[in-house]
């Protein structure tokens, strides 16, 4: 991470700062305004477009990679299974790591 | 985020109709710590992946314990970490860290209402600890029962998962200081992503949102400062909206 403590911290607290905003806002506003129906519309798609976003490229943009079929890709698939079936963060976490060392254990890279 | 709602709600429903004696702070605040025991396990993994992330990706301590307690806020702060190792732009990664924790502004305009009695140094304590399970393990007993003691459930509730999660932080990161890079456990992290990401695709808009929201993120890549990531979840939720819209719309009958 090539960014200064300072950046980092400039991050944390308004990023802090805000949360605190939005979790605060209509505990402090009640009564005094009203939510937009366009802005709970959207709110109910923010984690799958988010989340999706965010784990894409780390599955399918790899640099070094000679196909874009990768040990990862494939963890990350079972994960999904595992994910899907038994909503359990620790399941799906350790599917996916075992996997992936299976693989690494077994000459794929 | 929602994971695991239903059995604390119903428990915490069952607990409600066996005690009478709601009505008083300390009854409150019991119960509000038996519902939430539960789902303290299960916010450990999270927060070991988080300590042992920001070790790795470089935070002194100080930064590491700093973000769980002024963000508090897992995916967010997993998020940060995700970016910051990707060397990504500070405006994003603050716009990031952001648009995910959007949702508890929901949360706040929905439990609002069973706070506006209290005086405003409370609802602003209250306010700080607000989380995905605080919320869902609250707002039915509050709608339900009129007697209860809304404060002190919510602090019974929230105040030992903001404990928890500060102590597995620490914890997560002195173990991550030791870890070697090779056991690859940055794949942790969209591990973790994946696990909250399947649950909150519920029905066709949501899955286009994903779709579209993975496709551009794969798609804008290239674009520097991380832009394609945000382009991406605009786009996605763009998609979503769109979708539901359409669905609705042929629906109903003209």
């Amino acid at each position: 991470m090539s960014l200064s403590s300072s950046a980092v911290w400039l991050i944390i607290v308004l990023v802090g700062a805000g949360t605190y905003l939005l979790r605060f806002s209509f505990i402090y506003l009640f009564g005094k305004i009203e939510l937009p129906d366009s802005f709970t519309r959207a709110l109910r798609f923010v984690p799958a477009a988010v989340l999706a976003a965010l784990v894409a490229p780390a599955l399918f943009v790899v640099p070094e990679a000679t196909s874009w079929l990768t040990p990862r890709l494939v963890a990350a698939g079972v994960a999904v299974l595992v994910a899907w079936r038994t909503k359990s963060v620790l399941l799906t976490l350790l599917t996916g790591m075992g996997i992936l060392w299976t693989l690494h254990a077994l000459g794929w890279n | 985020m929602f994971k695991t709602v239903a059995k604390p709600m119903l428990y915490s429903q069952a607990l409600l109709t066996k005690t009478k004696a709601m009505h008083t702070p300390r009854a409150a605040l019991f119960s509000g710590f038996q519902a939430t025991l539960p789902l303290l396990l299960g916010i450990i993994p999270f927060g070991l992946i988080y300590g042992v992330s920001a070790a790795q990706t470089g935070l002194s301590t100080e930064a590491t314990i700093g973000m769980s307690v002024l963000v508090f806020a897992g995916a967010s702060q997993l998020a940060i970490l995700q970016l910051l190792s990707e060397q990504a732009a500070v405006p994003v990664i603050i716009a990031t860290g952001l648009i995910i924790n959007l949702r508890f502004a929901m949360y706040s305009a929905s439990i609002a209402p069973f706070f506006q009695d209290l005086p405003l140094r409370k609802r602003a304590g209250l306010a700080y600890v607000l989380t995905d399970q605080a919320y869902a393990l609250a707002v039915h007993p509050f709608a339900d029962n009129p007697t209860l003691r809304r404060a002190a459930y919510f602090v019974g509730a929230a105040v030992p998962f903001w404990l928890t999660w500060q102590v597995v932080s620490l914890i997560g990161f002195f173990v991550g200081t030791s870890v070697p890079a090779h056991w690859h456990l940055d794949f942790a992290i969209p591990l973790t992503f994946i696990a909250l990401l399947v649950p909150a695709i519920k029905d066709r808009s949501t899955a286009v949102a994903a779709i579209v929201g993975a496709a551009l993120a794969v798609g804008a890549a290239p674009l520097p400062y991380n832009l394609g990531l945000m382009l991406a979840a605009l786009m996605g939720i763009g998609a979503g909206i769109v979708t539901e819209h359409r669905f609705l719309r042929s629906a109903s009958p003209q």
